[in-house]
């Protein structure tokens, strides 16, 4: 017999709880999927701002003179040339080029203005990173004067908030002490937590997101959590904004033509084939599976990620065969029905010759093949308006 | 038709019992406002055509959300009378009015013994209580 695992809680299970979420195990964690409806939670954060718990994802933290070297060594994006305040995504590959994960890397600085790193990382896949890291991480690396390199795993510590949408410097700027009118997209910085819930800790706010949609990322730690997720409920009130759930995270992600690690990205897909060969640096350093992936850069493509929209109401999902004139190609990734284009649509892998925008495929769902057509990834893309002076 | 007097499955379909003119017993089916408020955002049904079998226990169509595709279970055997197209059209009547006007289909009863299975509002009720936590 085995024993069922239990779900791991992140701080703010409590609050999700008690404002009514539906909660469900996602990666190994008790999350919200919903507090009412996906479609309604999508659409606040695509007209609005609506928050989220992230903390399931992983967060290691790096610190040390040899932080930035050993990072280097480990990342496909280089991390030695990284201004302070500065984050990129990033892939972590194996010998053999797979994708092991994906990541954002933020250089900060802490009050006595000495730097660190924090990787983030997806939650099904942190202990897998961590055991990587730990394989990589030399006993004389981690110990030899001038080297050294300290590294904890953060994410017990640490709660995640998302707050995202175009009302999100409106709703979360009375929080901090940092400008987050001039804050760059992709940066971020350690600040100071405007409110008496926040007991004077501070916490990183950077401007990125999962979604689409402007908005940001608030680590704080895990104790204050629940007293910041109910501030900027309230804060939020008359900015419409409303706690969302992984349900509404997926579609917006989706719609947004984002990866999702288990989906788009796994270790038997190379980041050439998904889409993410302008964040592999091949040339200058080194890292695991550079070789492999100098290789496979020359190699002609098996297949390659694509979009599909499909005409009728059903939705394809993950594992469901792609089509075109009757035989087999590829298989879906990820489906679900579009709130913004009111239509189902998906990405999946297929070879290069089918890949071309305007081509028409069929999905089998349910034994039942479904007119599809590829389409030029994201789905969706915000307007964005003119730079701020 | 009131929650209250109908039958329910385990899997979240409802059933009125009525004896039509011909003295055939005509089971009703829809899907309990317990299942719709757990599915939310429908995007989809897919119902059967008149005239096709169906057997207790089995999937006679398709009800898709957002997140999942579940399937609509049969209640019974016997064979599909109507189809409530209207509710294709407009997923919402679902939502608004899921013991009346989001009925999904009429079976014509062959078998009886199903009918022994279902649960009574009470039973169905608790069951849903069981299934929140």
């Amino acid at each position: 017999m085995t024993t069922p695992t239990i779900a791991q809680r992140t701080p703010l299970f409590d609050r999700h709880v008690a404002h009514g979420a539906r909660m469900i195990e996602y990666a190994g964690w008790s999350m919200p999927l919903q507090y009412a409806s996906i479609i309604e939670e999508h659409r606040h954060i695509r007209s609005a701002v609506g928050i989220a718990d992230i903390s399931h994802m992983g967060r290691m933290r790096f610190e040390g003179p040899g932080a930035a070297v050993f990072l280097a060594e480990l990342l496909t994006r280089r991390v030695a040339d990284m201004d302070e305040g500065q984050v990129r995504y990033s892939l972590i590959t194996n010998d053999g080029g797979g994708i092991i994960d994906d990541v954002l890397v933020g250089h900060y600085h802490n009050d006595y203005g000495q730097p660190y790193y924090v990787l983030v990382v997806n939650a099904a896949n942190r202990e897998k990173v961590a055991a990587w890291i730990d394989a990589h991480l030399s006993r004389e690396r981690a110990e030899q004067f001038g080297d050294e390199v300290i590294w904890s795993d953060v994410t017990r510590l640490w709660a995640m908030i998302a707050v995202q949408g175009p009302r999100s410097v409106e709703l979360l700027q009375p929080l901090v002490d940092a400008d987050l009118h001039t804050m760059r997209y992709y940066w971020g910085v350690q600040a100071r937590i405007l409110h008496p819930a926040a007991q004077r800790q501070g916490g990183i706010v950077t401007r990125t997101g999962y979604t689409g949609e402007d908005g940001f990322e608030l680590s704080i730690g895990a104790s204050i959590a629940p007293g910041v997720w109910e501030a900027l409920l309230e804060l939020g009130k008359p900015l419409d904004c409303v706690p969302t759930g992984i349900g509404a995270r997926n579609t917006l992600r989706l719609e947004t033509g984002m990866p999702l690690y288990g989906h788009e990205l796994s270790e038997q897909i190379d980041p050439f084939q998904a889409g993410l060969g302008s964040v592999c640096h091949l040339t200058g350093y080194d890292f695991p599976g550079r070789d492999a992936l100098l290789e496979i850069e020359r190699q002609p493509r098996r297949l390659v990620r694509v979009g599909l929209e499909l005409s009728g109401r059903r939705v394809a999902r993950q594992e469901d065969a792609i089509l075109a004139n009757d035989k087999r190609i590829g298989k879906v990734t990820s489906g679900t029905f579009s709130p913004t284009l009111e239509k189902p649509i998906a990405m999946g892998y297929v070879p290069p010759e089918f890949a071309v925008p305007g081509t028409g495929l069929q999905i089998e769902i349910r034994r039942r093949p479904e007119p599809a057509r590829v389409v030029q990834l994201p789905f969706y893309e915000r307007k964005k308006k003119g730079k701020k002076k | 038709m009131t929650p209250e007097d109908l039958l329910y499955t385990k899997t979240h379909e409802w059933v009125c019992v009525e004896t039509d003119e011909s003295d055939e017993k005509i089971a009703t089916v829809g899907i309990s406002a317990f299942a719709l408020e757990l599915l939310t955002d429908l995007v989809y049904i897919e119902l059967p055509e008149v005239g096709w079998d169906v057997v207790a226990g089995e999937p006679f169509g398709v009800i898709e959300s957002v997140k999942a595709v579940s399937d609509l279970c049969s209640p019974v055997d016997g064979e599909i009378v109507d189809v409530n197209e209207r509710v294709s059209d407009q997923l919402e009547t679902l939502g608004n009015d899921p013991y009346s006007s989001g009925w999904l289909v009429k079976i014509k009863i062959s078998d009886e013994s199903g009918l022994a299975d279902l649960l009574d509002h009470a039973a169905y009720r608790s069951q849903c209580k069981e299934e929140q936590h």
